[in-house]
């Protein structure tokens, strides 16, 4: 089961879960932007939560079909067609023997993810088949799909296709709340400065990638200077010389040595991730204990998400 | 030490103010000490100059768990001497053809350039961090006569192998790759193989000695000067 890649959209990347234990190497984590979108497409076809799925950035991806495959799309919402035949999100379905998978373009949100039944056979680097492109890691030759790749779905008996129903589905938003947990440098931020922070409604601005987002609003100052540099957890708020708040996501760098004020939970990252150019951020602040339980909660929700026989 | 949260799921230590070789050693102990108390419950262990980040699961683990284990750890580390660390040996072809920027920082120091490759391979560092790009090692503390600050417009492509010097730290480029470090020579170690059953020949903590080399043994060594 192969499909080739006939247009690669703006951005599209493979990705399982990402890449843990080899920052020793300097090789950052990867992994889906959205991991809840990209985990939710593997279960709408039974797959192991380690299955390797495309995320599509933007849109525009176009797949031919070489064989019969069992595919899903999740994610940011765009429109699905399939030999100019329009299919559904969030649902299981055959992509016919020779037929073509077109991808329209998102407006709200912006990470869609298509996973096939099996899961995308790609060889592991470091432990990890996520694309990271600033390393040249993972994926195809560590880069973006491109128009020509073959990329073989891993063999694997068919199976009922699942859909999610929509009271079920994630929605995605043009502004976002992201809770924080103070750490780091937050004692070089005055009380004044953290009042202006958490009061403040910040804009995505145009610098925003995989990496990190780079946002526009209220600047802020800290007192500190000449930092050694040190772990980046992901999520670090990273305050620079300009006071322009940048959130560090799956592709930062190892270590870095700007101020940070803290971290945002790793499901708001998710939620930030969706987000495009000009849309709202506010801030939130968090204790450890309180993040602690939401991420457990959220553990347990998503286990929770009921997936039925998808209708016919 | 000082321990501070750094989000849902990590707790970062600092283990001293400025970077010194006792510091990294005892950072260096304290990441083998926590891999085996903390097996699975950690995700990955960073560290730095100063600090050591932990990032753990969440889902096995809490901060309060992890930092009463930082710091029990911590304490039966007792005294780590300076000196610990595995001794590694980095050759390097020193000359102009070799490093574009040695005249000129000869020049500035009213040096010669063999001089200044002398007082680069004449002493020993440590690695202090690995970061940046994939195999991207920091090497500390570089003699102040030879130190010299980034340069004001950073090329667009250093050759994978460039011994540079920024500050007081120097490093070999492990990737062709845009840098603003000042080339004093090249090394023909690849410093990362991500093909490689050891991708990376150093490790944070590691004691580094350069070893000068001539052209022939530069080339030889499957070292290439294009």
């Amino acid at each position: 089961m192969t499909l080739v890649v006939k247009q690669p959209g703006l951005l599209s990347l493979l990705h399982d879960q990402g890449r843990f234990g080899r920052a020793s190497l300097g090789l950052t984590t990867g992994g889906p932007a959205d991991p809840v979108a990209a985990n939710l497409a593997n279960r709408l076809l039974a797959n192991e939560a380690t299955a390797t799925v495309v995320e599509v950035s933007f849109g525009g991806l176009q797949l031919l079909a070489e064989q019969v495959t069992q595919i899903a799309v999740t994610g940011a919402e765009l429109s699905i067609k399939v030999d100019g035949e329009p299919r559904p999100m969030w649902t299981g379905f055959d992509l016919p023997s020779g037929s073509t998978l077109e991808l329209g373009f998102s407006e709200i949100g912006c990470r869609t993810y298509v996973a096939v039944r099996g899961g995308f056979q790609i060889p592991e680097s470091f432990g990890s088949t996520s694309t990271v492109v600033r390393e040249g890691i993972g994926g195809l030759q560590g880069r973006k799909l491109e128009v020509g790749d073959r990329l073989a779905a891993t063999p694997t008996r068919r199976v009922e296709p699942l859909w999610l129903p929509p009271s079920q589905r994630p929605r995605y938003h043009r502004r976002a709340i992201l809770r924080i947990v103070l750490g780091y440098q937050e004692d070089d931020f005055s009380h004044l400065e953290q009042q202006r922070f958490f009061s403040g409604e910040y804009r995505v601005s145009d610098r925003c990638d995989r990496m990190g987002y780079r946002l526009d609003g209220p600047q802020i100052h800290t007192s500190r200077t000449g930092l050694l540099s040190e772990g980046i957890a992901l999520g670090s708020v990273q305050i620079p010389a300009d006071g322009q708040p940048i959130i560090l996501l799956h592709d930062r760098q190892t270590i870095g040595g700007y101020p940070k004020l803290g971290v945002v939970l790793s499901q708001d990252c998710a939620l930030l991730a969706q987000l495009r150019p000009g849309d709202a951020v506010h801030f939130r602040p968090i204790s450890f204990e309180d993040a602690h339980n939401a991420i457990n909660l959220a553990h347990v929700f998503e286990s929770a998400r009921r997936l039925e026989s998808a209708p016919r | 030490m000082k321990l501070k949260p750094a989000g849902e799921a990590a707790v970062i230590a600092y283990l001293g103010e400025r970077n010194s070789p006792e510091v990294s050693a005892r950072i260096q102990a304290l990441e083998h000490a926590l891999s085996e108390q903390l097996g699975d419950k950690l995700r990955d262990l960073i560290p730095s100059y100063v600090s050591l980040l932990v990032c753990f699961d969440p889902l096995k683990t809490d901060h309060y768990e992890v930092a009463d284990c930082i710091r029990s750890c911590d304490s039966s580390l007792g005294d780590v001497s300076g000196s610990a660390g595995q001794l590694i040996e980095l050759p390097v072809y020193y000359h102009p053809e070799a490093g574009a920027d040695l005249e000129t920082l000869a020049e500035q120091r009213s040096l010669s350039w063999s001089d200044i490759a002398a007082i680069h391979y004449q002493q020993e560092y440590r690695v202090y961090a690995i970061g940046f790009a994939p195999g991207f090692a920091y090497l500390g503390d570089v003699d102040e006569r030879i130190a010299a600050p980034r340069l004001s417009t950073p090329r667009k492509q250093v050759p994978r192998g460039a011994v540079a010097i920024a500050d007081r730290q120097t490093a070999i480029y492990p990737a062709e790759s845009p840098g603003g470090w000042n080339l004093i020579g090249r090394s023909p170690l690849r410093m990362f193989d991500a093909d490689a059953e050891e991708p990376m020949v150093v490790s944070v903590g590691d004691r580094i000695r350069f070893r000068p080399i001539t052209r022939d043994e530069f080339v030889a060594a499957g070292g290439d000067l294009l």
